[in-house]
């Protein structure tokens, strides 16, 4: 699944992108959220306050709630300050 | 039947006049038009620039989103809703809400509408160069931007208003 980052969540991560295969267990947005934290430190650093972070399934703002099956792009970020 | 609204996001800077004109050319019935310009301040001299970052593709997907609903929610006659990204220093434009009605209300609120949502809604975030070229961190989401936004939803107050 190709998952994308921006803003801190991308600089704490330290890509922009990548493509990662998923445990069974991963069913929702925040699921992936518990798996991505434990994959290492920069990722546990970007995802330390779950709640801090969005979600897009396929460029569509959603809840952490939200099953991720068929979806093809998943981004992560921090709350927009656009405007 | 509601007005297609015009969504841009680029590097390039806009023209408020033009895009004012591009609304109004040949119309008639167009009794209003409110323009909002959104520009980067140098907060207090502290500031040296923006570095303005987007989600390519969802920005225009949401802008798009955020301006049908002005449309349907407003009778506007025309509606255009530019954003820029990438470096902006104090005193350049960020981002544009040109709405078109017969009467002034509509274009009042749908802007103030636009604005609301784009900065709650739309994937930008902003990092603060701060002078002498250092990293000036992230803007942080601000709970009053919200609030403005939450103020447009659900009592039937803030319905359209009909002139």
């Amino acid at each position: 699944m190709k998952i994308r980052y921006f803003a801190w969540v991308r600089e704490r991560v330290g890509a922009d992108e990548e493509t990662v295969a998923l445990p069974d267990t991963v069913a929702t947005a925040g699921d992936l959220i518990a798996w991505l934290s434990t994959v290492d430190d920069r990722h546990a650093s970007a995802f330390a306050e779950p709640d801090a972070i969005r979600v897009a399934i396929d460029q569509v703002h959603v809840e952490h709630d939200e099953p991720i099956a068929g979806a093809a792009e998943i981004a992560f970020f921090p709350p927009m300050t656009g405007g | 039947m509601p007005a297609k609204p015009l969504v841009r996001v680029q590097v390039e800077d806009f023209d408020v006049a033009v895009e004012s004109a591009r609304l109004t050319e040949g119309r008639r019935d167009i009794g209003a038009v409110v323009a909002f310009t959104g520009l980067c301040r140098d907060e207090g001299g502290r500031l040296e620039a923006l570095m303005l970052e987007h989600y390519p593709g969802m920005a225009e997907a949401e802008m798009t989103r955020i301006a049908e609903q002005a449309c349907s929610r407003w009778p506007l006659s025309g509606l255009t809703v530019i954003h820029r990204f990438g470096e902006i220093r104090p005193g350049a434009n960020i981002v544009l809400v040109v709405a078109a009605s017969s009467h002034r209300r509509a274009a009042f609120e749908a802007a103030d509408f636009l604005m609301d949502y784009l900065k709650t809604r739309a994937p930008f975030w902003k990092k603060e160069i701060a002078a002498g070229q250092s990293d000036g961190g992230w803007v942080a989401a601000k709970d009053a931007d919200d609030a403005d936004a939450a103020r447009w939803q659900g009592a039937d107050d803030n319905a359209p208003r009909q002139p």
